[in-house]
């Protein structure tokens, strides 16, 4: 199940077969992501979605090497063709926070609360860059600037606690982005935040990849979020993908049972607002103990005898016209458009 | 200017609309003392939380509350239920004005109860759940019987989709979504005629998140009870509300029926905030959309006038002059702005 993509560029971000398990005290394990792949071009941006529990976000950190001492990682994760699994902590020190940065999910809990911004924006520069101290503070004025925070020479120097949350995720953004990285990982960047600050940051993130060309991993639990800046997007549930696609086939054609759920789910602001959400039945995994078959069989309105023993692939199934798909389901495509709602809900 | 509302949506805020109201709201404000911490001997500075707030309940519906974080909503709710003390104005239950001084009547807490946001830390973690949901019970109603208790709360945690099996285990061993199952089972087994429920459901996932508001609006079908659903997500607030309150820096902006508000909101915060809010489509989701610029100010140093004026694309030299009041428009929503009409010809232009 190897992802062949439609472009023949060398992607930025090649993730292949990817497991992360933790072992837990009493000598158990706990597989938090199997088998996930992917690949991210340059200037492009991959929405992996799913529910609390999913993976998504420990397919972020273990990327970034930055699991507990606890956590385990098979597969392989490349930046631009340098395996980032095996290297050295020297070596992949070089990359993280200069090629490839994180954007974490809680901007008052990632930043160091004793050190003023400027410090813990210019300890980025003077590492990667060996800019001096002086030079290092003119360029950290001017990202702050770029992400809109007003006074950005007088705010540089105040501490954390003395900005609000969306000032924050700013700065975590301006952080990020010190170094003019060729990758953005975004862990939720936006959750924390109210609406209208949250349209901010959209915006903002929208601008600087046009900019500077960047590619971003935004790893979030809303749809709303994904539709707006999402190329390509992974549906994940019990740390598996469950389908993959477009932006725009997700939404339009979601071909998974999981995938219309959580769309049907969703509540819409434009609905007259009178008809029952469509929930998805029963609880998400808790993680724990592998079940043989497809993770969402047991909430599954369509699931079959053997969904629950045996393990739906990951497969393709696109037309030549199309960018690539790929469906973890039994249930064939015609039987789910039969069943459900598949396209009309837009 | 707007008479296109559906007479079928108009129908349950019209029957409830003539009862009497269950909860009266009258200029209620909570202010909170912030000692100055650069001058320490300058006194305190106010931090006005909730300043002036106005509304009612009725029977049977459901009044929700939008804002962003740190515009009082949370405030609001507590002091209504009586976890915070307010500063000054009324609230009164079915006609009679409540003490919100002193002590509060135990029996109202019968009547009135809460579900809170955080839906794990709200359960005693050293309880089982039969203790936890039978609590209400036991003070409320002294003379029951052991067999009577359990008897109920067996059935409203059946009623919640939890079994018998649950009865003996601890918070620690449920999914945030049966935790907040199960502190709506504790807040409706005394049959409360309110229930105030504060961010109930933006702590869960998508999914689990739409069988709580259905699960709610179920409830409310068949018990007849009100609500006030406080929430920052405004397409969850518009599946559940019949009416809708919209806060910012501890003022109403706007209160409308919801067809109304979401339809042709009046206010200019009220459009901003529903434009901010992400669509589920790509297609509509890649042009720019109007953001709304700036960040809250201090609820220390309020602005002067209307609170949304700093950044309010239509605000001028009037709207820093006077505190503007709300006032009732044609199509029912009562809107605080000196300048509605300059929202409506956006919303026309749009």
């Amino acid at each position: 199940m190897s992802v062949a993509h439609h472009s023949n560029a060398t992607p930025l971000i090649e993730v292949d077969h990817l497991a992360v398990s933790f072992t837990t005290p009493n000598g158990g394990v706990v597989e938090a992501v199997r088998d996930v792949s992917f690949k991210l071009h340059k200037g492009k941006t991959l929405g992996i979605v799913g529910e609390s529990g999913s993976g998504k976000s420990q397919t972020a950190l273990s990327i970034m090497g930055l699991l507990p001492p606890n956590g385990f990682v098979n597969g392989s994760a490349r930046y631009d063709g340098r395996d980032l699994l095996g290297m050295p902590a020297a070596e992949l020190n070089r990359i993280r926070g200069d090629r490839v940065a994180m954007i974490f999910q809680d901007p008052m809990t990632a930043l160091n609360p004793f050190l003023t911004i400027e410090r813990q924006m210019t300890e980025v520069l003077q590492l990667h860059r060996k800019m001096s101290r002086k030079q290092a503070f003119e360029r950290a004025v001017q990202m702050c600037e770029a992400v809109r925070i007003a006074d950005a020479r007088r705010r540089i120097k105040m501490y954390p606690h003395e900005f609000s949350g969306g000032m924050l995720q700013r700065v975590m953004i301006a952080m990020a982005l010190l170094c003019e990285p060729d990758v953005l990982i975004a862990d939720e960047p936006t959750t924390a935040l109210d609406v209208t600050v949250q349209a901010q940051i959209i915006e903002l993130l929208r601008d600087l990849q046009r900019d500077l060309g960047t590619a971003i991993i935004l790893i979030t639990h809303d749809m709303g979020v994904v539709a707006s800046l999402c190329d390509d997007v992974m549906v994940m549930y019990g740390g598996r993908t469950m389908e993959y696609g477009s932006a725009q086939q997700i939404f339009e054609q979601p071909t998974h049972p999981y995938t219309i759920g959580l769309l049907d789910a969703l509540p819409h602001l434009d609905d007259d607002c009178d008809t029952p959400l469509r929930a998805i039945a029963g609880n998400p995994p808790s993680g724990g103990a592998a079940v043989p078959g497809c993770a969402f069989a047991p909430r599954c309105t369509q699931a079959q005898a053997h969904c629950g023993e045996v393990r739906p692939e990951l497969l393709a199934f696109n037309r030549a016209d199309e960018t690539l798909r790929l469906r973890a389901c039994h249930v064939p495509i015609i039987e789910l458009q039969s069943a459900t709602r598949v396209g009309s809900a837009v | 200017m707007n008479t296109s509302i559906a007479p079928a949506a108009q129908a349950p805020a019209s029957t409830s609309s003539r009862l009497a109201p269950l909860l009266q709201v009258d200029n209620l404000k909570v202010h909170f003392p912030v000692p100055n911490s650069r001058l320490p001997f300058a006194g305190k500075r106010m931090l006005h939380a909730v300043d002036g707030v106005s509304f009612e309940v009725r029977p049977g519906e459901t009044l929700g509350i939008v804002g962003e974080s740190g515009c009082g909503k949370s405030t609001l709710s507590r002091a209504l239920i009586g976890l915070n003390t307010p500063t000054s104005g009324s609230i009164s239950w079915r006609g009679r004005e409540i003490d919100t001084q002193g002590r509060r009547d135990p029996k109202l807490s019968k009547s009135m109860q809460m579900i809170f946001q955080n839906p794990i830390a709200s359960l005693d973690p050293r309880l089982t759940i039969e203790r936890v949901v039978a609590e209400p019970l036991t003070t409320h109603f002294p003379g029951l019987g052991a067999t009577e208790v359990r008897q109920r709360v067996l059935r409203i945690l059946e009623r919640m989709g939890l079994s018998q099996a649950h009865l003996q285990r601890y918070p620690h061993e449920f999914s945030g979504g049966q935790c907040q199952r199960i502190g709506i089972a504790r807040a409706l087994i005394s049959e409360p005629e309110l229930v105030i429920c504060d961010e109930p459901v933006s702590a869960l996932d998508v999914s689990i998140q739409a069988q709580i508001v259905n699960l709610l609006k179920d409830l409310q079908r068949e018990t007849g009870l009100a609500m006030i659903f406080v929430a920052h997500d405004l397409a969850v607030v518009k599946y559940i509300s019949h009416r809708v309150l919209v806060m910012y820096l501890g003022r109403v902006m706007e209160m409308a029926d919801k067809h109304v508000l979401y339809g042709s909101p009046h206010h200019p915060y009220t459009r901003a905030l529903l434009a901010a809010v992400p669509r589920p489509d790509p297609a509509t989701q890649r042009q720019a959309r109007a953001v709304l610029g700036g960040d809250l100010p201090s609820p220390l140093a309020l602005p002067s006038g209307c609170v949304f004026r700093t950044r309010c694309a239509h605000a001028d030299a009037a709207c820093a002059q006077q505190r503007p009041a709300l006032e009732r428009m044609d199509d029912g929503a009562a809107v605080a702005c000196i300048h509605p009409q300059f929202a409506r010809a956006e919303a026309t232009s749009a």
